[in-house]
């Protein structure tokens, strides 16, 4: 892919995103006659095993991955920025307990805690974000904490505590702004890591519920039909692979601009 | 060396006692009762005190978890709700085919990750390089849940060569594993070639070039041996994330393991199940992360454990 291209389909996403709200998109009208119907033989990208038209239900999927996407990104970012901030400059006692935490939420494989969560929390797109995002904080918290250890040595810092600074002035206007190089990064890569994991929690039918669509659960739909309509996987599913990627190639992109040496 | 043992272990088993609580509270603290489901919705509210009572579930919840660690350590999880049998026998019956599963996609991914990185950073910057970084792009962007139903299209539907989803069939091994392995064969390839390129970089490279040795000598005994080092770690923090995998790819294959136990008893609303499954997954999580940690001091001597 160019250089361009990446920042076209993140842009298609994020108008996908905007437009699924208009009256124009009709993802849940079903027309019987047009079951299962493939996109060289009815027009648009096909149609599903209740003839809804795919395209109009990718680009609702679309709004759903988006939304999730930018909630969990997020919430994630602020909370685990401000924690793991915290903890390294206040060192000791507070220090020692987050960073038990933090190890312990990482002795989960996140996308099992993710699951885990959501099922017990019950379906639902709200449930999905709180799920990942209490899942998503730890990557944030340990990132902005190793950073806060080196940064808080330096002299700016060092001059801010002589003048008598607050510490919550010295976190948020001294330390946060020289993490967000490296926080920058991680969140691009969490948006992808994100829109995965949601598609994944509702192809396990964990996510959003019928009939509101995501690329995972229309992924699930298909599954059953692939002898008869292989396009009920492949529509969805390329649409969530070419945000992934362009999302993925931008991140390598940034990291490489930023010189970030922390992976 | 013995006190620095002590010191890793003494942390892993905090680690350990953290999962097991949180794993805990997060299934009792949150809205939604097993009782209600066991009953259902006719049941009146003396027969839920009742069977709550029966079950346990009246008592203060500190009392209800050192009831729990104590089974525990005894080896005893408790019943499950929906099938009525003893929780560790159901996971003895499913261990096996997980285990199958994830050695098999960790072999693919070995094959698979070791060459081609090793070939993208000997030839760097030519085509085979821009390829297998191209693959490697592609396998960490393509989900599991998509890639399985992928190749079932192709190998099982298209070309028929192998059976859709079950175990029991020859070759139900194969889509499973590729399925599964594939994204840790792309992280992986990508570690392979960067650590080998940074080692080719180095002074006792040249000097094996310098005695006379062949490329490939220098390539099979000195480049590789030091560039697995980093890549071994990342092997290692990577299983983990394989036996996570495995819960989607196990339910796109109706393979009969761990994960699609997990997703069953979540579906059913079998808490303990629930609780068992996470348990059990995050805590091999955990142990082969320490046993890497473990492994790696033992295969490089410059990182002998409590050195300092």
């Amino acid at each position: 892919m160019g250089q361009r291209l990446p920042l076209l389909i993140l842009l298609l996403w994020a108008l996908a995103a905007l437009l699924a709200g208009m009256d124009a998109l009709e993802p849940d009208r079903i027309q019987l006659e047009l079951i299962l119907a493939p996109p060289w033989e009815a027009g648009g990208l096909g149609y599903d095993d209740l003839g809804r038209p795919l395209l109009d239900r990718v680009i609702a999927g679309a709004r759903t991955s988006f939304w999730v996407a930018l909630w969990v990104v997020s919430l994630s970012a602020v909370a685990g920025t401000l924690i793991g901030s915290v903890s390294g400059y206040l060192g000791g006692w507070t220090d020692r307990m987050i960073v038990h935490v933090i190890d312990i939420f990482l002795a989960f494989p996140g996308i099992l805690l993710a699951i885990a969560l959501a099922g017990i929390l019950g379906p639902g797109i709200g449930n999905v974000v709180i799920a990942l995002s209490l899942v998503g904080w730890v990557g944030f918290a340990r990132l902005a904490r190793a950073q806060v250890l080196s940064l808080k040595q330096r002299e700016h810092v060092v001059a801010a505590i002589a003048l008598g600074s607050r510490r919550r002035r010295i976190i948020l206007r001294h330390l946060i702004p020289l993490l967000s190089a490296p926080l920058i990064v991680e969140a691009t890569f969490g948006v992808a890591s994100i829109v995965i994991a949601e598609a994944g929690l509702s192809f396990l039918g964990l996510g959003v519920q019928p009939p509101a669509a995501s690329w995972g659960s229309m992924i699930r739909d298909g599954t059953r039909y692939l002898l008869v309509a292989p396009h009920m996987v492949l529509v969805p599913g390329t649409a969530m692979l070419l945000v992934v990627l362009a999302v993925n190639l931008l991140g390598d992109r940034l990291r490489d601009r930023m010189d970030v040496r922390l992976r | 060396m013995f006190a620095e043992l002590t010191r890793r272990l003494l942390s892993t088993a905090i680690v350990v006692l953290g999962v097991v609580v949180l794993v805990f509270l997060l299934i009792h603290l949150i809205p939604g009762d097993p009782v209600d489901v066991m009953l259902g919705e006719a049941a009146t509210a003396a027969d839920r005190e009742a069977l709550r009572h029966q079950l346990g579930l009246d008592r203060p919840l500190a009392v209800q978890l050192g009831d729990y660690l104590g089974g525990l350590v005894q080896g005893d999880l408790g019943q499950s709700l929906q099938q009525r049998r003893p929780i560790t026998e159901l996971l003895a019956e499913r261990i096996p085919a997980t285990l199958e599963l994830a050695l098999a996609a960790l072999a693919f991914t070995l094959l698979l990750a070791l060459p081609l990185g090793l070939l993208a950073a000997v030839r760097r910057n030519s085509g085979w390089d821009r390829g297998a970084m191209a693959f490697s792009l592609l396998g960490v962007s393509i989900p599991n849940f998509w890639l399985g139903p992928l190749l079932i299209l192709l190998f099982a539907v298209g070309l028929g060569w192998l059976p859709v989803s079950g175990r029991d069939a020859p070759g139900a091994l194969i889509l499973p594993a590729l399925t599964l392995g594939l994204s840790l064969a792309a992280v992986l390839s990508r570690m392979v070639r960067s650590s080998v390129l940074e080692v080719l970089g180095e002074d006792f490279i040249r000097s094996a070039y310098a005695r006379g040795l062949s490329t490939r000598q220098v390539l099979t005994r000195h480049a590789l041996p030091n560039a697995l080092l980093p890549v071994i770690t990342v092997l290692g923090l990577q299983l983990g994330t394989l036996l996570a995998g495995a819960v989607i790819t196990e339910v796109v294959f109706g393979w009969p393991g761990l994960g699609s136990l997990t997703i069953e008893a979540i579906q059913g609303r079998d808490y303990p199940l629930v609780q068992a499954c996470v348990l059990l997954i995050s805590l091999s999580y955990v142990l082969v992360n320490a046993l890497t940690d473990l492994l790696y001091a033992g295969i490089d001597p410059r990182i002998r454990l409590g050195a300092d």
